[in-house]
């Protein structure tokens, strides 16, 4: 379980999967006027085969 | 002089207090602010080469750069939310320039008031349960006094007991986490679910059942977190993961409003 004390914002240890989870998916999103927002882009797509490719490389015997 | 790399501006969030004055962005640039209608937009200069439209789709396939970038994103944001409320913008949004920054605080400025002041005072908390790891549940069933049904018949029947005993456990576990998910939210302004999270991307152990977040006062985290523990003790069949604090990514889509 973890530290029933919160701790303070800028002493955060964060795993990348909760982070994408908020950054990916949360936020606000603008469109119209920009270059590119990640809301353009197929969002499942990308933290799935970037995150998949990391995980294989990791795993180079895979049956 | 040389010509100067063409840019785009990143914006990271929008907030109405002052902002820290040396904050470092995603592309190692100085983070500053564009202002319009008693906001703040947060921005940074970000170099087209890596931040544009086609260099973005490439690049965000590349874990090793999503993962930075992520975290100098969420530095920044996480620099400003201790200054005062602010609302977070989704990763990877980059303008032509400052006069489009200042057209978006023009045309949405109400829903940015209207989050920030949602936001003011709270805080999110990430929240993810497991389904707990189930002794063997075939014991019992292999210890049964052999009866005269030949041994296919009885590897059959001990198969359908583990099944039966594997799916009531996961029966026990969903019942579980819909009452924590409602002990929780009731502690809090707003909550709301995210996907569960892959085990193989997240190399946890056990089956997520739950992977939600809360928008809690700051005057109740305490005795949210110690909620989540006690949750975590009264339910056998799961267990809990309390994350955060975090910005309050989660609430903060103006897209709904």
């Amino acid at each position: 379980m973890s530290e029933p004390v919160p701790a303070h914002l800028a002493d955060r240890q964060i795993a990348l999967v909760d982070l994408l989870d908020r950054v990916l998916a949360g936020g606000v999103v603008v469109t119209g006027n920009i270059t590119l927002s990640i809301a353009d882009v197929d969002l499942v797509h990308i933290s799935l085969r970037a995150l998949l490719s990391s995980v294989s490389a990791l795993r180079p015997a895979d049956g | 002089m040389t010509e100067a790399t063409p840019t785009g501006v990143w914006l990271y969030a929008v907030t109405r207090e002052p902002v820290p004055g040396e904050l470092t962005g995603v592309a190692g640039e100085g983070v500053r602010v564009v202002e319009g209608h008693g906001l703040a937009a947060v921005v940074g200069d970000v170099p087209l080469g890596s931040f544009g439209e086609e260099a973005l789709r490439r690049n965000l396939e590349d874990l090793d750069w999503l993962s930075t970038v992520a975290r100098a994103h969420d530095a920044v944001i996480g620099a400003v939310v201790a200054r005062g409320p602010a609302v977070p913008i989704r990763l990877a949004t980059v303008y032509h320039d400052d006069d489009r920054v200042r057209a978006v605080l023009d045309e949405r400025h109400a829903e940015f008031a209207h989050t920030l002041d949602f936001v003011t005072g709270r805080t999110e908390w990430g929240v993810k349960a497991y389904l707990d790891q189930q002794p063997e549940p075939d014991e019992s069933a292999a210890r049964a006094p052999a009866s005269g049904r030949g041994a296919g018949t009885a590897y059959l029947a001990r198969r359908r007991a583990a099944q039966t005993s594997r799916a009531e456990a996961e029966d026990r576990a969903r019942e579980q986490v819909i009452a924590v998910h409602n002990r929780l939210a009731a502690l809090a302004a707003d909550a709301c679910t995210h996907p569960p999270q892959s085990r193989a991307l997240a190399g946890h152990h056990g089956q997520m059942v739950l992977n939600a977040a809360y928008l809690v006062e700051e005057s109740a985290a305490r005795g949210f977190a110690a909620e989540v523990a006690r949750c975590d003790d009264e339910c056998a069949a799961i267990r809990l993961q309390l994350t955060g604090p975090w910005p309050p990514y989660s609430f903060a889509s103006l897209e709904e409003s």
